[in-house]
């Protein structure tokens, strides 16, 4: 019987282990199971994209609609591209909608706010949003702020 | 190697000698082990091989059982030549070889019966009533079936030992490899084991090789008695032979003199000028 | 002079070539000696038990606390900023990238680690790898190759128990004793913990320490003299030769996966 004791112990082990991977997979990195949600791609373009950075939260009314993918600079135009994956549950966004790059309080991540628009028609796979707001950065405020002050 | 696997049944060689050494030379670092060393051992025979400590006795155990290499000279086992085989052939002579360790070398975390049991589960496919079978049989052969369930942990040296000589015969191997059997055991445990050795070899018929240094119980069993110190052969002949020999070297050996070409003292000036030398 | 200490660094040089060459030569021996399954299988289970399920209470006490103390110490700093809730945020991320892979490879390289050693140096100081390749049992197939899988096995298993034990206790220390509210607590932890970076690169981490502390012990062991003294050498060289390596390792690893190289 010593040596059933031995293989039940290892496989509780092994079960353990599992198990905390499990804990770890979905109540500390939040991950759903059916992680692979439908999404589709928009872009948008920035003139200055502040600090955001890939797998950012896309928000709207402060709930998570979806993720950044991807960003890279348009080499003609010198802005910044934003690619985003909006899951396809939210697919009455309007075609003018607004996007803007946000920060969550004072020194916290960047993320992309969008408010909607009201045409009728709605962004699909591939659209652009025409309507965006760039990062505030703090140095141009700063600056923007002296200089008001000196014109008075 | 194409006669490798018919050798075993070949019978012109039946008689002669199990084990050949021809010229062997060995090193450890730099240390001489052997130098030219030549000797047979007969088939079906004990031979002892005697020398004081340190003559590297077990190394010619391991030679023999391939886990050193030669530097120069043959060392053929039922034809063989050990340092040429590949792994293989080396590991299925060895299902052929027992041998008994100077320690026992029992698994520690297994029971005896599991011990015994080892090499018939390696190197056979034996069901498993048939395993214990055979495995009763050679502990019975050692004394030991009671002890059957015990951990070797929980048993005495001499018992230790008779395990492994249970475990070394369970293959019925050709060739018996004893290193120092007789060493540190209490009177009683060392005669069983002396007549376990004789009794196995004769009822067997396997070859046998005791490596020691206790010459009075070497020679009681041994048919046969090499005789090795400072890396060569200083006698060799029957019990009788050796033990009554004249030559001053293996005189002393064999009656224990505690002076004579082995000096009891070690290589030092005189003790007179060491005396007056005083404190420098 | 310059020449006599030339020698002395190049004959320490070749050596340790000499003995880096033997071990990788050893490891992959016994690795190319897997198959099997079915006989070596009840071996594989018998050192997981022996390295994996007998390392379990000091990884899962060690964890404990160690999540507990971050809590309070993080706690402490945070409330400074009023930024409490970022408090399991902290504590997740510290422990799964690096003190959850790190720490437990140290406690394993101490607990087990040493273990193999010394059990593997006594085996071969009572005769018992010499009787295996008397008996035609390669000792490295059957001895060596079932303890380097469990332990390359057991090395994950126990550092993602350690960071979740460790988790729960920082939450027991800050939820329920420091009061911070538990809904942020573990929200915050959610949104910056991602599943594939952060959890699956520990475990990649502690993957590569498992290797490198079961070869570290098992060659050691393998290689020592066969004495009491060589033995105690050889243990104490395991344990640290395998905490400079998990933490040398650890460095580059981190620098691969999080560093931007």
């Amino acid at each position: 019987m010593r040596i059933r004791t031995l293989e039940i112990s290892v496989g509780a082990f092994m079960v353990a282990g599992f198990a905390a991977l499990i804990f770890l997979a979905l109540k500390v990195s939040g991950l759903t199971l059916d992680a692979a949600e439908e999404s589709y791609e928009v872009t948008a373009r920035f003139e200055n994209i502040g600090g955001l950075t890939v797998r950012a939260k896309v928000t709207m009314a402060g709930v998570v609609i979806g993720r950044v993918s991807n960003i890279y600079l348009d080499k003609e135009d010198f802005v910044g591209v934003v690619e985003m994956d909006i899951y396809n549950q939210f697919d009455n966004l309007s075609i003018d909608s607004t996007a803007s790059i946000l920060t969550a309080g004072v020194l916290g991540e960047k993320y992309i706010g969008i408010v909607v628009g009201a045409e009728d028609e709605y962004l699909a796979e591939g659209d652009e949003i025409e309507d965006t707001q760039s990062a505030l950065v703090l140095e141009d405020l700063v600056s923007k702020f002296l200089f008001n002050k000196t014109q008075e | 190697m194409s006669d490798s696997d018919s050798s075993g049944i070949e019978n012109s060689d039946n008689d002669g000698n199990f084990i050949e050494v021809r010229d062997l030379t060995f090193y450890r670092g730099d240390r001489v082990i052997y130098q030219n060393v030549s000797l047979d051992i007969p088939r079906g025979k004990i031979t002892a091989i005697m020398g004081p400590s340190g003559t590297g006795k077990t190394t010619l155990l391991r030679l023999i059982g391939g886990q050193l290499k030669p530097d120069s000279g043959t060392v053929k086992v039922d034809g063989k030549h050990i340092p040429n085989l590949t792994r293989k052939e080396l590991f299925a002579l060895r299902s052929r070889m027992g041998m008994l360790f100077q320690s026992g070398a029992l698994f520690t975390d297994v029971s005896v019966y599991e011990n015994v049991a080892f090499p018939l589960r390696v190197h056979t496919n034996l069901p498993e009533d048939m395993i214990r079978d055979v495995v009763l049989m050679k502990l019975h052969a050692v004394g030991l079936r009671g002890a059957r369930n015990l951990m070797p942990s929980e048993l005495s040296g001499g018992m230790a030992r008779r395990v492994a000589l249970a475990r070394a015969i369970a293959l019925d191997p050709d060739l018996v490899m004893y290193d120092e059997p007789f060493a540190g055991q209490d009177p009683v445990a060392m005669g069983v084991v002396v007549q376990l050795i004789r009794l196995l070899n004769d009822a067997l018929g396997h070859t046998s090789i005791i490596v020691s240094h206790d010459v009075a119980e070497a020679a009681s069993i041994a048919d046969y008695i090499y005789v090795l110190a400072d890396g060569e052969i200083i006698g060799q002949g029957a019990p009788d032979e050796v033990l009554h020999s004249d030559a001053p070297r293996l005189k002393q050996f064999m009656q224990g003199l505690p002076d004579g070409p082995v000096p009891f003292h070690f290589p030092a000036r005189d003790l007179r000028d060491d005396l007056l030398a005083g404190v420098k | 002079m310059v020449i006599q200490v030339l020698r002395r660094v190049g004959s320490k040089g070749v050596s340790f070539l000499e003995s880096f060459g033997a071990s990788g030569m050893f490891l992959f021996q016994s690795l190319v000696a897997v198959p099997n399954i079915r006989n070596n299988f009840p071996l594989l289970v018998k050192q997981i038990y022996a390295v994996g399920v007998m390392s379990l209470v000091i990884i899962m006490v060690s964890g404990l606390f160690i999540g507990m103390v971050l809590a309070l110490q993080g706690y402490n700093i945070l409330t400074r900023y009023g930024s409490e809730q970022a408090l399991g945020q902290l504590v997740s991320l510290t422990l799964l990238r690096e003190l959850g892979p790190v720490v437990a490879a140290l406690l394993f390289a101490g607990r087990a680690g040493s273990a193999l050693t010394a059990e593997i140096g006594l085996m071969k100081s009572t005769e018992q790898i010499a009787g295996l390749e008397m008996i035609g049992v390669d000792p490295l197939r059957r001895v060596i190759a079932p303890r380097f899988w469990a332990g390359i096995i057991c090395m994950p298993v126990l550092a993602i128990i350690f960071s979740s034990v460790g988790i729960w206790g920082a939450s027991l220390v800050g939820v329920d004793w420091l009061g911070v509210y538990s809904g942020s607590f573990w929200a915050n932890m959610q949104d910056s913990v991602q599943f594939s970076d952060d959890v699956l690169n520990g475990v990649i981490k502690s993957i590569a320490f498992g290797f490198v502390i079961t070869w570290i012990a098992v060659f050691q062991g393998y290689d020592a003299v066969p004495t009491s003294e060589g033995i105690g050498q050889a243990t104490t060289r395991t344990v640290v030769y395998a905490s400079l390596a998990i933490l040398g390792l650890d460095f580059i690893l981190t620098a691969v996966m999080f560093g931007d190289l």
